[in-house]
């Protein structure tokens, strides 16, 4: 009997599959763990409440990233001064011990953010299940992996019993056709896809993604697509594994070496969706004739060109969405009718597990190189990791953007969510490469405009959103 | 986990679309090592004035009618955003024990049932509904029966929801999950070994 054609998230679901209930409660295997220091002290307390172990500790990994300094030079974890901040590193630290789990600390070179340092270290592969206390963990479908952010409840239950309690999802496939056009990246075909299927367009599915733009993604450039998915709805977004995957993770300290290298290819080469599977949703669209995106409002969705201009709530017929706009314009203090490039920003963030890799600290200094700040613009660059830093220190990026006027700082989340001093201030604005414009995402009454690195390293430079094609005449 | 049975309590309408866990508990607080204590600042960037932190007279939860709400009405696809369980957590620790929307983000879903929190999925009809009884400040009281799925208002108005099976069973009885997953352990321990021989390198 020929056998249903299966999709790569039905295939990676069905072997992962430990037990199924009568009313289709699944239990699934996680194969990976990735634990960093926000959402991980309250699972690890549930542990010792009840006197459990965990229960494969070399499966996980553990690095603290959210509310780590990005000072340059940046000491130990002793030297942090505000106290809360300290005790919940050394919190990770002590826990990673007495549990006995893998861990980076903050002067460890392999340390970064936690969707950085998966890929980096081999740690993701395809096929795998990887969970994390974070919702961007979709990053690591990239790779072909099912990956999604959990909570730590579940954190808890992973590392107790090494499975979670789930319900399968519904496929969904977004074909992306054409090629992307100069001045545009994986960033600005990410926001080209919120803004068609909305905030919760993916919400109960599975995305994968594919079409000739996928497939000529860098495996950096398929990162940024998956990590946005979760602002899409979609708990997790899969990207099947091809050539460009292997050689991305060939080496990887994590990964298989030798004639179980070639097992694994051989494995992973048998995940991608049967020809003819079914989906549950279908989205099609063509980025050829896409210009580099912006967000005007305080949601991914509310994305335009950068040639476009703040829209109008009254053209608006959706009750809902109108009110959602006049709040989010009130919140941004933008009139609908101003043109996206007269919108002046105050900083400029380049970093996050969006878009802080190595090709994305190209592609920024590529635009900085020989070029000022504007005085008006406080401008960083955060590297993913201190791999990354290594890798474009080496390559002379750093000197690129100090000359620039860039500030050049140690890797971490940063002002993605602003929780370790580097932030908005009320009513300041600026242009970031990270994920999230929510109200005070990036500080308390702080106004995010969301954009490729591309755009981001332009905007320091004109001192207002602006369209880096202009700049690459 | 507290048990969920029969919820008598005045309902609070937050008629905001898309409202992400970053506006239920911003980052700022996420540095807390404990599941408890958040309750203060549970939807901060709307109920306190972000310059001189004095509480937004106009906020819901800041009028008199609704200090003491256990139920929220909510707008669509609420808990969008951030994975943080700091979000359920805020919303017990203040003492919401229910939240009524259209649509929820999915993470959001699976850590508020953890946390004893009943969410409960409406048609968009069935919302207005309950969003005009619950404008209706301290007489905004209405009965959510989980036994029975059904929500009935100030007026006597029923409304039926669904639940999923298990987490009405796990909700009802207060059962903590990892509890119940370890009875199962012997099937996760022949998993592991049929995996060890596919896949070796993923035990290395
Ligand atoms: S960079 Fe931002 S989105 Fe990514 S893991 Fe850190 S805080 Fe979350």
């Amino acid at each position: 009997m020929v056998s249903k054609p299966k999709t790569l998230f039905d295939k990676i679901w069905e072997s992962h599959l430990v037990d199924e209930q009568d009313d289709g409660t699944c239990l699934i295997y996680i194969d990976r763990q990735l634990i960093h220091e926000i959402t991980s002290a309250q699972a690890f307390d549930g542990l010792r409440q009840t006197g459990r172990k965990a229960r494969r500790p070399a499966a996980n990994l553990c690095v603290p990233d959210h509310n780590v300094p990005t000072t340059p030079g940046r000491g130990g974890v002793d030297e942090i001064e505000d106290d809360e901040s300290r005790i919940q590193l050394e919190v990770l630290e002590k826990n990673a011990k007495e549990f006995g789990l893998p861990f980076f600390s903050i002067n460890d070179e392999r340390q970064g953010i936690v969707h950085v340092i998966g890929p980096e270290q081999g740690f993701t592969q395809p096929g795998v299940t990887l969970v994390c206390g974070d919702s961007h963990t979709a990053t690591h479908g990239a790779f072909g992996a099912l990956a999604f952010g959990v909570g730590t409840s579940e954190v808890e239950h992973v590392l107790a019993t090494q499975t979670l309690i789930q319900r399968p999802a519904k496929n969904m496939r977004i074909t992306v056709n054409g090629s992307l056009p100069t001045g545009c990246s994986g960033k600005d075909l990410v926001l080209a896809i919120i803004g068609k299927i909305g905030t919760a367009g993916g919400t109960g599915h599975v995305i994968e993604y594919a079409g000739s733009a996928i497939e000529e993604l860098s495996m950096e450039g398929r990162m940024t697509v998956c990590n946005m998915t979760i602002e899409g709805g979609a708990r997790a977004g899969l990207v099947a594994p091809d050539e460009k995957t292997f050689e991305y993770l060939k080496g990887r300290p994590q990964c298989p070496k030798g004639a179980q290298w070639e097992m694994a290819v051989e494995k992973w080469s048998q995940l991608p969706s049967d020809p003819g599977a079914q989906y549950d949703t279908e989205v099609e669209l063509d980025v050829s004739e896409i210009v580099p995106q912006v967000t005007w409002g305080t949601s991914p969705e509310d994305e335009i060109g950068i040639t476009g201009e703040v829209p109008n709530p009254a053209d608006v017929e959706d009750e809902n969405r109108r009110s959602a706009m006049e709040r989010s314009l009130e919140y941004m203090d933008l009139k609908p009718g101003t043109k996206m490039t007269e919108i002046a920003v105050d900083k400029v963030f380049i970093g996050s597990c969006t878009n802080s890799r190595i090709e994305d600290m190209r592609a920024a200094a590529e635009v900085a190189k020989g070029r000022r700040v504007a005085d008006s613009v406080y401008a960083m660059v955060v590297p993913g990791s201190g791999l990354v830093k290594l890798q474009a220190e080496e390559e002379g990026l750093d000197k690129i953007f100090t000359e620039a006027g860039f500030h050049w700082r140690e890797p971490g989340c940063s002002m993605c969510l602003a929780m370790n001093g580097d932030m908005l201030q009320p009513g300041e604005r600026s242009a970031s490469t990270s994920n999230r414009n929510f109200e005070g995402r990036q500080g308390p009454g702080g106004r995010t405009h969301l954009v490729s690195p591309m755009m981001a390293a332009a905007a320091a430079i004109a001192g207002h959103l602006t369209d880096v094609r202009d700049l690459m005449k | 986990m507290e048990k969920f049975t029969k919820l008598t309590a005045v309902a609070a309408p937050l008629p905001i679309v898309n409202c992400d866990t970053d506006k239920i508990i911003p980052a700022r607080f996420l540095k807390t090592l404990t599941r408890t204590g958040l309750g203060k600042n549970l939807f901060d960037p709307l109920r306190y004035d972000p310059e001189t932190g004095e509480e937004n007279p106009d906020f819901v939860l800041n009028k008199p009618a609704y200090r003491n709400a256990e139920i929220l009405v909510a707008g669509h696809n609420f808990g969008c955003g951030s994975s943080r369980e700091h979000a359920p957590w805020a919303l017990a620790d203040f003492g919401i024990r229910c939240v009524i929307s259209t649509d929820f983000a999915d993470i959001f879903f699976n850590n508020s049932s953890k946390n004893g929190i009943l969410l409960i999925k409406v048609s968009p009809e069935e919302l207005e509904m309950l969003m005009e009884s619950a404008d209706r400040g301290a007489n905004s009281t209405m009965t959510v029966d989980l036994e029975n799925q059904e929500i009935t208002n100030s007026d006597g108005e029923k409304i039926t929801f669904d639940v999923d099976p298990f987490k009405k069973h796990c909700l009802l009885n207060g059962l903590d999950d990892i509890g119940l997953t370890l009875q199962k352990e012997s099937s996760i321990e022949s998993y592991e070994e049929k995996q060890k021989a596919s896949e070796p390198w993923l035990y290395a």
